[in-house]
């Protein structure tokens, strides 16, 4: 029997394997308690609202696989958001919002730039200047929209609401590209390097990775997946609202450690985060439609994912036992 | 080129006065009035309380390393602050029992938060927030949106008030000279103290050394959630009111305190003191702030810049070219 086999943990050998098992649950629950589900406009009205937080989450991960967090992302989005919807205006012209759709992802490149210079080349640690930059960027985006208003024009908000190019959702088109974009980036050498950062830095910049540059650019990637991902909320919701990033953050982060990343980097990919990203999703999905007792779903959805994230933990124990 | 060394601790303190002192210059400032200054300084301190003791629990987490770090502090202080409220109902006598039972609920809470991390290997930061999500469901289940309860007069008289008319000191402040007292006995005078710095610097080594990694784990996250109710019974004893939202804006500061007080994020190294210097120059940034009637979003632009630059004068971690 191979030997390493039995060192290194079920999850570490297939991380998206778990999240596979769980989206697949979570969809066959969703499946009893909303039977239209795959239903062409019922699919793409839940894929539409899913897709913000999968956008969010692929670049969270990339930062985690990097070995770092960015809790920042909800006040990139909240930015992009605000300014969209300042500046674009419920009367703008399509012209208008190309350009400001560019500017959004300058937003997020910028943002990035500032969150991986202090972690990269200033070497602060992740979590506090991410959170210290966080108030830098809802601040931003309260400054820019102090009350919820504006929006963006009604037929390009519908652009992403109801386009079904072959009958299939846009976001499947949006979550093919990025995966193939992922498989290609993670056979190149950035993609060693990435995994060579976040398992372990300093043999990675002994081995002459340049670990800088590596963890610059996994905030810059998160700040720019933010940005794309305040465009999609922007054209979900056709408005603005500075407050719309905040809660993001954290159902991101979630969302990458359900889809079977370790948040202490180097273990995990992009796939299993997307499928995370979606369980969340759908697990939402399911309460809203399991009529359960309004008081009673907050509990029950935390408790699910707590379960969710205890259970790949629980077989393991069990596997340990049996040996 | 040697760099000047100063303690963290002492550098939030030092920032916290200047800070202080230069806010007298401020148009609605103290000025040259010395009983107002005074008087500024002692609110400062006494809000300063309740963000400390909160920052206590995140303080033992954090240097206990692994990553340690608790995000389920803010819904435990609501739902200790809810406990007490409806526990107390203006009764004297039942105050100590609401304080046992909320310690006990804080521990348990926090020993969940130790057996998902210890046993089941979740990373604290998200077996926490999970823990955030089920307290903050429980608060929603338990209270239906409203609470219906009363702090003791004992407690205000005890929390919020000075011991005597003479001292002015809001007894607030007093607990936590003590409290801080203590931690520094827990910290550097204990076993558990020497553990936890051991299990912060290497896990392995300090497993090696005899130290009981899982038990210290568990402990420490148990004492996190007990200090994190005693928290939420301080502030509820001080505010005389609760909401549903009480304990969440003591979360993220509480690991900013901790931060600014020169505790490593990654563990092994911190004090308790640093954590206290931190919570002080972070509650005086905040109201400093306030008094500037700032706009909102200013407020948090400023917030965010002071912290930045205080990380980057003495969070940094050590180069990779060593």
């Amino acid at each position: 029997m191979n030997p390493s086999r039995w060192q290194t943990p079920s999850a570490a050998r297939q991380p998206a394997l778990f999240a596979l098992v769980l989206l697949i649950l979570a969809i066959a629950i969703n499946l009893i308690v909303q039977p239209n589900m795959f239903a062409r406009d019922t699919l793409n009205s839940n894929m539409r609202v899913f897709l913000p937080i999968i956008l969010m989450a692929v670049g969270q991960a990339i930062v985690i696989l990097g070995g770092g967090i960015d809790i920042s992302v909800g006040g990139i989005v909240s930015i992009v958001n605000t300014v969209l919807a300042t500046q674009v205006g419920l009367e703008g012209s399509p012209a208008d919002m190309w350009r400001y759709l560019f500017i959004s992802l300058l937003i997020g490149f910028l943002a990035g730039a500032i969150n991986g210079f202090f972690i990269a080349f200033l070497r602060l640690q992740p979590i506090i200047t991410t959170y210290a930059t966080s108030f830098l960027y809802a601040g931003l985006a309260l400054y820019v929209l102090p009350n919820p208003g504006g929006g963006i024009p009604g037929e390009i908000a519908a652009l992403y609401r109801s386009s079904t190019p072959m009958n299939l959702p846009l976001a499947f088109y949006v979550i093919a590209i990025l995966l193939l974009i992922w498989f290609y980036l993670r056979s190149t050498r950035y993609g060693n390097f990435l995994y060579a950062v976040g398992g372990k830095a300093d043999a990675a910049y002994e081995t002459a990775v340049p670990v800088t540059w590596v963890q610059f650019s996994t905030y810059i990637i998160s700040g720019l997946m933010a940005a794309l991902s305040g465009i999609a909320i922007t054209m979900l919701s056709g408005s603005g609202n500075a407050d719309i990033g905040g809660p993001m953050t954290l159902n991101s982060i979630t969302a990458v450690v359900i889809g079977g990343n370790a948040l202490s980097g180097g273990v995990g990919g992009v796939a299993g985060p997307v499928m995370g990203a979606i369980t969340l999703g759908v697990i939402q999905n399911i309460i809203s439609f399991a009529d359960i007792d309004t008081w009673w779903e907050t509990f029950v959805r935390a408790v699910i994912i707590v379960v969710a994230l205890a259970a790949p933990g629980i077989v393991s124990l069990f596997r340990r036992r049996h040996q | 080129m040697r760099r000047i060394s100063i303690s963290p601790p002492v550098a939030a303190l030092i920032l916290a006065v200047v800070l202080f002192l230069l806010s007298g210059l401020l148009p609605n400032g103290f000025g040259s009035d010395l009983d107002v200054a005074r008087a500024q300084a002692l609110n400062i301190l006494r809000l300063a309380v309740f963000l400390g003791v909160i920052a206590a629990g995140q303080t033992l987490v954090i240097i206990s390393g692994g990553e340690g770090i608790d995000l389920s502090a803010g819904s435990v202080v609501t739902l200790t602050a809810i406990l007490t409220y409806i526990i107390v109902n203006g009764v004297d006598a039942r105050v100590l029992p609401a304080l046992f039972v909320v310690l006990v609920v804080g521990a348990l809470i926090g020993f969940i938060n130790g057996a998902g991390i210890t046993f089941l290997k979740i990373s604290p930061f998200v077996m926490t927030l999970g823990m955030a999500g089920v307290v903050t469901g429980a608060i929603i289940v338990i209270t239906h949106g409203s609470v219906t309860g009363k702090v003791a007069p004992i407690m205000t008289r005890l929390i919020a008030r000075p011991l005597s008319p003479d001292l002015q000191i809001p007894n607030a402040i007093i607990i936590w000279l003590f409290f801080g007292i203590l931690m520094w006995l827990l910290l550097e005078r204990t076993a558990f103290g020497r553990n936890l710095f051991a299990i912060g610097v290497n896990r392995i080594t300090a497993k090696l050394s005899g130290v009981n990694v899982t038990g210290m784990n568990l402990l420490t996250y148990a004492l996190a959630g007990a200090l994190a109710g005693f928290g939420g019974f301080l502030l509820v004893g001080n505010t005389g009111v609760v909401h549903l939202q009480l304990g969440q804006p003591f979360l993220f500061p509480s690991i900013a305190a901790v931060a600014v007080g020169g505790t490593l994020l990654s563990g092994g190294k911190g004090s308790y003191w640093g954590t206290m210097a931190g919570a002080i120059t972070l509650t005086l940034i905040t109201s400093l702030l306030t008094t500037m009637q700032m706009p909102e979003s200013v407020r948090q632009m400023v917030l965010g810049g002071t912290l930045l630059i205080l990380i980057s004068i003495y969070g940094r971690q050590r180069a990779l070219r060593q």
